[in-house]
């Protein structure tokens, strides 16, 4: 399982990295907007996206719309991780295809929850 | 152009109509409707500029009063916000710190009480009496550190969550300096419309992302999700 982390703040990718790690998901990347998160996803191989929105650069807004308007790419499994907490967003977010949604700041329950809710619905 | 002027001219209009000079009356009309073309452009470009400048005053006014009036406060709330989450999460952190090093203090001194007896028991120096209760040491030292280990890792994953605040407050804190840069703005535009010709002010757009919710700035109007309980139920009435 190989987890792509997308967000402007280094520390924040940090962070989730981290708690990836303690959650056993050890094989992560990082990327620091949706312009450099692309590439490394076309690439390939990346089996689950957690980003950011509001970042310079491409959004992660963008970057989800990117990713569903990509064959190759379209059922990437997507977890959104934001400080955006407006219901017009959220609404807009699950439009565009999103898998879950977290609200910064949050706890390392709440994004093991989303994580394996993700994951359950996959399997099924 | 006088009063007098515009007499004369007229009374050289009545002439002329009196004496049927048809060429002359048409000169004198057309003098005196020139007349009264210049002075209605002049007032009327005076009338423009005044509203023009009236105009820039009243937009320039009205974006330094929002200013005082709504973007300040609301400036000085989120940077209060700033200082209570890092305050929280200073808190976060030191209370960790302060639970984990007494515990790693007392698995330093049991390891280091345990492996003297050890060595002693490698070379043969332990009688059998006191062998036994070193194994039961062992044991319980093993249990004890399977606690303290567990306890470090969960303090150690509050500190890593603690450290959460540098992004919510950096996002806060681009907006603050985005609003100063705005004032300034407006501040140089005053000046110069102040000293000789105004200048045109730029004004800051409002995000398209609004960023971290700061509580009791960001939440009145209730378009908000306040916390991942509401966002987990709007997205479930959307069919999550």
């Amino acid at each position: 399982m190989k987890i792509l982390i997308v967000d402007d703040f280094s520390t924040m990718r940090r962070i989730i990295k981290n708690l990836l790690r303690d959650l056993g998901f050890t094989n992560t990347l990082e990327a620091d907007d949706g312009k450099t998160a692309l590439p490394i996803l076309r690439k390939g191989g990346i089996d689950f996206l957690v980003t950011d929105w509001n970042m310079p650069g491409m959004s992660g807004l963008d970057l989800l719309k990117a990713v569903r308007a990509d064959p190759d790419l379209g059922h990437l499994p997507v977890l959104m991780v934001t400080a955006e907490a407006k219901r017009e967003q959220i609404i807009m977010a699950a439009q565009a295809g999103v898998n879950g949604y977290v609200i910064k700041p949050f706890t390392a329950a709440t994004l093991k929850e989303k994580i394996d809710k993700i994951f359950e619905r996959i399997d099924n | 152009m006088t009063a007098i002027d515009r007499l004369k001219l007229t009374k050289q209009l009545l002439a002329a109509l009196e004496q049927g000079d048809e060429p002359g009356v048409d000169k004198l009309l057309d003098e005196l409707a020139a007349i009264r073309e210049t002075q209605l452009f002049h007032e009327v470009g005076r009338l423009t500029r005044q509203l023009h400048d009236a105009m820039r005053n009243f937009t320039l006014d009205a974006r330094i009063s929002e200013l005082a009036e709504h973007d300040i406060p609301d400036a000085k709330e989120r940077l209060n916000y700033v200082i209570s989450m890092t305050e929280q999460s200073a808190n976060q952190t030191l209370t960790a710190v302060e639970d984990l090093l007494p515990v790693a203090q007392t698995l330093n001194q049991q390891s280091r009480k345990l492996a003297g007896n050890w060595e002693r028991f490698l070379v043969r120096k332990m009688p059998y009496e006191e062998f036994k209760g070193m194994s039961h040491e062992i044991t319980s030292y093993f249990n004890e550190s399977r606690d303290s280990l567990e306890m470090m890792q969960k303090g150690l994953n509050d500190i890593l969550m603690a450290q959460g605040f540098q992004d919510i407050t950096g996002q806060i804190i681009r907006r603050v300096i985005a609003l100063v840069e705005d004032l300034e703005a407006s501040m140089v535009g005053l000046i110069r419309l102040s000293g000789t010709k105004s200048g045109a002010t730029k004004t800051v757009p409002v995000p398209d992302l609004p960023g971290p919710v700061v509580p009791g700035v960001d939440d009145a109007a209730g378009d908000v999700a306040g916390s991942q309980d509401e966002v987990d139920d709007l997205l479930s009435s959307l069919g999550f």
